[in-house]
């Protein structure tokens, strides 16, 4: 499989090595906007860092905040390159929305099943298109 | 669906009221769009989770708006900043970031909403009335003024909440929708034992294994007793929504939409059953303690959510000629603290060593003391989100196990309690 399409929640353009995450996540509370790492030590991903990746997440918990974190993470630079999402999520685009309306770079944001996420092996590098296509980059 | 405006809502857009609340439109037109809104529907009141400091990008946000001449369309109440106002140099935080905190908590009040300051506006007299449509954020306060008030609203991240007072409107989706707010998962507490279930400490256990368990789905517990408080119901909330993304949870015979289980399911044959066991409850409970082994106790942490009166007359009536060896936080309300010193509790509970903090808590702003070590709380919330935020290890118990091993400096748990 190289090739997935993801309804687009934010458009965008964007690339990087896939980082799949293996289990729910809360921003806050769970990513650190300064360093752009997972921050959580009980989660599954702990200390890994998300900035310039394509961020695919099976979903997310926890605080309302997490729209914050995600525009601190754009303000800062340390966000990722795009994000796919199992599950639509109003409060993590939400930041991306806003970050657009304040002159910040924005990033891609998909909605895209849980199951395509592994037609990717980890690590694998993608693009996102604006019309939130996945493909291998480069290909 | 496409997203339908009326006149007056395409009017604030083109800036018909001021530049502040045409961007708030449009945040708001990209959110409803992105959740499937066919329309906006009218609110009566919003709760704004944006006060807190994260980073520079909040305060230029909440000043965009505020100096473009926002305003607040309907009653509304704020969230916890990242400093206590009323007690200066509680937090520990250099002059940059307590400017930017100070100067974001501020613009919210420019734009005209009320200083709250507490993850708990329902305990500081707003109350919205059964069916009433709102906008709230702060994820306690969604599932509580959901599910124990019966009141509408979705998980509004930061940001929206604000862009819903602002303009007066929501995404008319979800929760707001009476079809979308039947239970399809019923949990059948009525195993657990009566004494158990009469424990505050019960609730924040049940709530972390809810959060796990069901996730986005909503619940109908069945078999906790009709006597459930409203602050058992709010550490439940509280615990659920940090460990799920719990917004509404229904409590047969004791919340509002829950009469008797068939109007928690709409007459609808549920998903999934499911009976507590004490090996559920046990797994939940070893989840809240990351310092399990430990020996001695450095810091004491409670109001997560914030501490109600009910609460803070429990605490008091536990350290009451006592004295604390460690330092012990209680988190609050500006609002419950102007109670308390009314009633002179307050004075009772600072003599015996408590630290009343209000306006913010010790897990979302440095306030605990730098060296850290271990913090024992009864909250499930600080439980959850302790570790990765304020680096102390934790251990969860009952209010008078933190008492208790706050006088004595090293854990002390009644055991007892959760015997089943």
């Amino acid at each position: 499989m190289g090739l997935v399409a993801g309804r687009v929640l934010v458009a965008g353009e964007g690339g990087g090595p896939l980082l799949r995450l293996d289990q729910a996540i809360s921003f806050w509370g769970g990513v650190d906007p300064v360093s752009g790492t997972i921050a959580d030590p009980r989660h599954a991903n702990f200390g890994a860092s998300i900035s310039g990746t394509v961020l695919a997440i099976p979903s997310t918990v926890g605080s309302s905040s997490s729209s914050a974190i995600m525009l601190e993470l754009l303000r800062e630079g340390t966000a990722p390159a795009a994000i796919l999402l199992g599950e639509v999520d109003a409060i993590l685009s939400l930041g991306v929305i806003v970050g657009k309306e304040l002159g910040y770079a924005g990033i891609p944001v998909l909605e895209v099943p849980v199951a395509e996420f592994t037609s990717f092996e980890q690590g694998a590098l993608l693009h996102v298109s604006p019309a939130g296509i996945v493909t291998r980059a480069g290909s | 669906m496409t997203l339908e405006l009326t006149t007056y809502e395409r009017s604030l857009i083109g800036g018909a009221q001021g530049d502040a609340t045409a961007m708030a439109m449009r945040i708001l037109v990209s959110a409803a769009e992105l959740v499937g809104a066919g329309q906006l529907v009218e609110i009566r009141s919003a709760h704004i989770d944006g006060c807190l400091h994260h980073g520079d990008g909040g305060v230029e946000f909440a000043e965009r708006l505020a100096d473009g001449g926002g305003r607040v369309a309907v009653d509304t109440t704020l969230n916890v900043g990242a400093l206590d106002l009323l007690h200066p140099g509680k937090v520990r935080a250099g002059a940059h970031k307590t400017d930017m905190a100070r100067r974001q908590m501020a613009a919210y009040v420019r734009m005209g909403a009320e200083p709250t300051f507490t993850c708990a506006p329902y305990q500081v007299g707003h109350l919205p009335g059964m069916g009433e449509q709102v906008a709230w954020g702060e994820s306690n306060a969604i599932a509580f003024v959901n599910s124990v008030l019966g009141a509408r609203t979705e998980r509004y991240g930061d940001f929206l909440d604000a862009c819903c007072a602002l303009t007066g409107r929501a995404p008319l989706y979800g929760l707001h929708q009476e079809e979308n707010r039947a239970a399809t998962v019923v949990v059948d507490a009525s195993r657990v034992p009566a004494a158990l279930k009469e424990r505050d400490v019960f609730y924040p256990v049940l709530g972390t294994w809810l959060g796990l368990e069901v996730g986005r789905d909503i619940a109908a517990i069945v078999g906790l007793p009709a006597e459930t408080t409203r602050d058992q119901l709010k550490a439940l909330g509280a615990a659920a929504s940090s460990t799920g993304a719990v917004a509404l949870f229904h409590v047969v015979g004791v919340t509002p939409e829950a009469p008797t289980l068939d109007a928690a399911t709409h007459g609808q044959i549920p998903v999934r059953t499911i009976i507590l066991t004490a090996d559920m409850l046990r797994g939940s409970l070893a989840r809240l303690s990351t310092a399990g082994q430990a020996d001695r106790v450095d810091a004491v942490a409670v109001g997560s959510p914030h501490f109600s009166v009910q609460e803070f007359e429990h605490l008091k009536r536990l350290v009451s000629g006592r004295r604390l060896a460690v330092p012990f936080y209680a988190c609050t309300a500006r609002g419950t603290l102007a109670a308390l010193e009314e009633r002179g509790d307050a004075k009772v509970l600072r003599e015996a060593g408590v630290e009343i903090i209000v306006d913010t808590c010790v897990v979302v702003t440095p306030i605990l003391p730098a060296s850290g070590g271990v913090l024992m709380t009864n909250s499930g919330k600080f439980a959850h989100y302790g570790p990765s935020n304020t680096g102390y290890e934790v251990l969860y118990g009952s209010l008078e196990d933190c008492v208790e091993s706050a006088v004595a400096g090293r854990p002390v748990s009644d055991p007892e309690v959760w015997a089943w």
